[in-house]
């Protein structure tokens, strides 16, 4: 065994930083719990804007540096230790969700605020210290080198995530959120039998030893159809998707927004890493197809729900069905006959790009539709008539997510679909840019039902029940714009995704 | 047929009787007993793999011992956290059910929409 000799797996200078990371939210929780009550607020303001300039700080590192920042946990190396590792694809998706995280962060403030003087309650205490413990999940699920790792940080995910659910303790939520348990659950113990198979086969969970030694055999595409479809359930990716839009739709907004936003990239990216970088050899034709027609009627039937919806919150949340959907179509166009493995090029940017874009979109129209339901006290899209003269600023934000979901020029999903295309047409899959192309149509369909309905003038002159304070609106038009703006990422470092995957590949020769 | 055929058969088993039930029982009570089933399968597979893998003089592989012990701390928050919801589910509505037309449901969804 060759890779015992050169592994390169040592601590690079700055892969600390990975490690406070990872320290940081879980310090913000653990104080959190401590000290109660109304300073959980404070601690979350602290620590998310230094989640933020962290994350950038390594993007940065990765960017310039061009290798990957790695942390050697107690200098314990692979098989037996752990080891942190932060490539162009964790790093560009740590900034985002950062991003999506302060500024949801903000938004909450006006529900989950503690005012001087008002008595505490048990949801702000809650939804801050829940919020935490889904960036440093999340953090580890970008960060974690072993799949067992990779594991935990998916329960904790799942752990912070269910209650967000059912914030507001309302019958219907509550189901929503047990229903949401149940699938993961199952999504998770899928996951856990796969890893013991493939510890059982190759005596090691390390993402690098793996990819050396894995090859085609029975225990191994079990354990790889098991992840597999466990992720997938995690991810909500048709037809798994059942429990999604209840336990999204219902959340509280600022809840809404994580859980879409967030939330199911973990799964998605854990998808990625399991394929690209662990085996990308074994998806082979067929199995890149499949995903690629899963995620086909994850848009088509997604789409086509969400034209149907009388909801809003509902439509946005059968919109993430259908958007997750256009994840999965990068791995058909990934996929390269020659070499029969997963290649990292366009489409692998294209697909990045679209769960970064959507991220941003999705979080800045669940904040925009939880505006309007608080002004309106209500969110049935029929009579939405004039909230577009009432909430100017909301409705432009909701519409420029709507932009980046449709994929107009320069939004991050103009340039992910682009990308995309581009793939398609370079290896001969015109199926999957039709698919692409009708996903758009269907989007711009439900997105003009919904502004129509907006822009009409009202019947009856509108009271709204609130005042929407201003610093909500500007945290989900600022979300918006990110997403809008991304597209001018192609200007800058998007190439940052193959960060790290040559590395690995040239300093650890099969 | 040795002890570590015969256990990984007995896990094998478990993981299907608690499949099974959590996909065909409606009791969300039920499909979290089916999940625990499910998951003490996995464990012991875990137990299996440790012998099957154990480097020379020692029993047993330490390392799936030490991951099944982090996967049954996980395992039981979830299910400390899946009763907790089905009791808060009960104290709501009366009745703990996982079906969508639960009167009890959509009763309180329109008293706060």
């Amino acid at each position: 065994m060759p890779d015992a000799t050169v592994l390169p797996d040592t601590t690079t200078t700055d892969g600390a930083l990975l490690v406070l990371a990872i320290v940081l939210p879980a310090a913000g929780v653990l104080l959190s719990f401590a000290v109660g009550g109304r300073h959980v607020e404070r601690i979350a303001f602290v620590l998310l804007p230094s989640g933020l300039v962290l994350a950038l700080i390594i993007f940065a590192d990765v960017w310039r540096s061009g290798h990957r920042l790695i942390y050697i946990v107690g200098d314990w190396k692979p098989p037996l230790g752990i080891a942190l590792r932060a490539d162009g694809l964790s790093a560009a998706m740590m900034v985002t969700m950062a991003i999506v995280i302060c500024a949801v962060g903000v938004f909450a403030h006006a529900d989950f605020g503690t005012r001087a003087g008002s008595v505490e309650t048990r949801a702000p205490f809650a939804f801050w210290i829940l919020l935490m413990a889904i960036w440093g999940a999340m953090n580890i699920v970008f960060l974690g080198g072993d799949l067992f790792t990779l594991y935990v940080a998916l329960e904790l995910l799942t752990f912070a995530a269910v209650p967000l659910v059912c914030l507001d303790g309302r019958a219907e939520t509550l189901q929503a959120a047990l229903r949401y348990l149940l699938f993961a659950l199952l999504g998770s113990i899928l996951y856990l039998v796969g890893t013991a198979l493939l510890y059982g086969s190759y005596a090691t969970l390390d993402i690098g030893l793996l990819s050396h030694r894995v090859h085609m055999e029975p225990a191994t595409v079990a354990a790889a159809t098991l992840m597999t479809v466990g992720l997938f359930a995690k991810t909500a990716l048709f037809p798994l998707h059942l429990w999604l839009p209840p336990a999204h739709a219902g959340a509280p907004a600022a809840a809404s927004a994580v859980l879409s936003a967030v939330v199911v990239k973990g799964s998605f990216f854990l998808v990625v890493r399991l394929w690209f970088d662990v085996m990308p050899g074994m998806l082979g034709p067929a199995g890149a197809q499949l995903f690629g027609a899963l995620g086909a009627a994850a848009i088509v039937f997604g789409s086509v729900v969400a034209l149907r919806q009388q909801r809003l919150k509902l439509l946005i949340a059968y919109s993430t069905v259908a958007q997750i959907g256009y994840l999965f179509l990068m791995f058909p166009l990934a996929f390269d006959t020659v070499s029969a493995q997963l290649q990292s090029g366009g489409a692998l940017t294209g697909g990045m790009l679209q769960a970064i874009s959507h991220a941003t979109a999705k979080a800045a129209m669940f904040m925009a539709a939880g505006l309007i339901y608080a002004a309106l006290g209500h969110d049935r899209i029929a009579e939405l008539g004039g909230i577009a003269r009432a909430l100017p600023m909301t409705m432009f934000a909701f519409a420029l997510g709507g932009v980046s979901l449709i994929g107009l020029p320069p939004s991050g999903g103009f340039l992910a679909k682009w990308l995309l295309l581009e793939a398609a047409v370079a290896t001969g899959q015109w199926w999957w840019a039709m698919v692409m192309l009708a996903g758009g149509l269907f989007t711009s369909g439900y997105m003009f039902i919904v502004l129509s309905r907006a822009l009409a003038p009202a019947e009856q002159p509108l009271k709204l029940r609130i005042i929407v304070p201003r610093y909500q609106e500007a945290a989900a038009l600022a979300l918006a714009l990110t997403s809008l703006l991304l597209g001018l990422a192609a200007l800058g470092p998007v190439d940052v995704f193959e960060v790290g995957r040559l590395d690995a590949m040239m300093v650890m020769p099969r | 047929m040795n002890a570590a055929t015969l256990f990984g058969l007995c896990g094998a088993t478990l993981v299907g009787f608690g499949l099974y039930g959590l996909v065909t029982n409606p009791e969300p009570l039920r499909k979290i007993l089916a999940f625990n089933l499910l998951g003490s399968g996995v464990f012991l597979v875990f137990g299996v793999v440790s012998k099957r893998a154990a480097a020379s003089g020692l029993g047993g592989d330490p390392v799936p011992q030490a991951m099944v012990i982090t996967a049954i701390v996980v395992a039981f928050a979830a299910t400390a956290m899946a009763i907790a919801l089905v009791l808060r589910l009960l104290q709501e509505t009366g009745r703990a059910t996982l079906s969508s037309d639960d009167p009890g449901g959509t009763d309180t969804d329109r008293g706060n929409a």
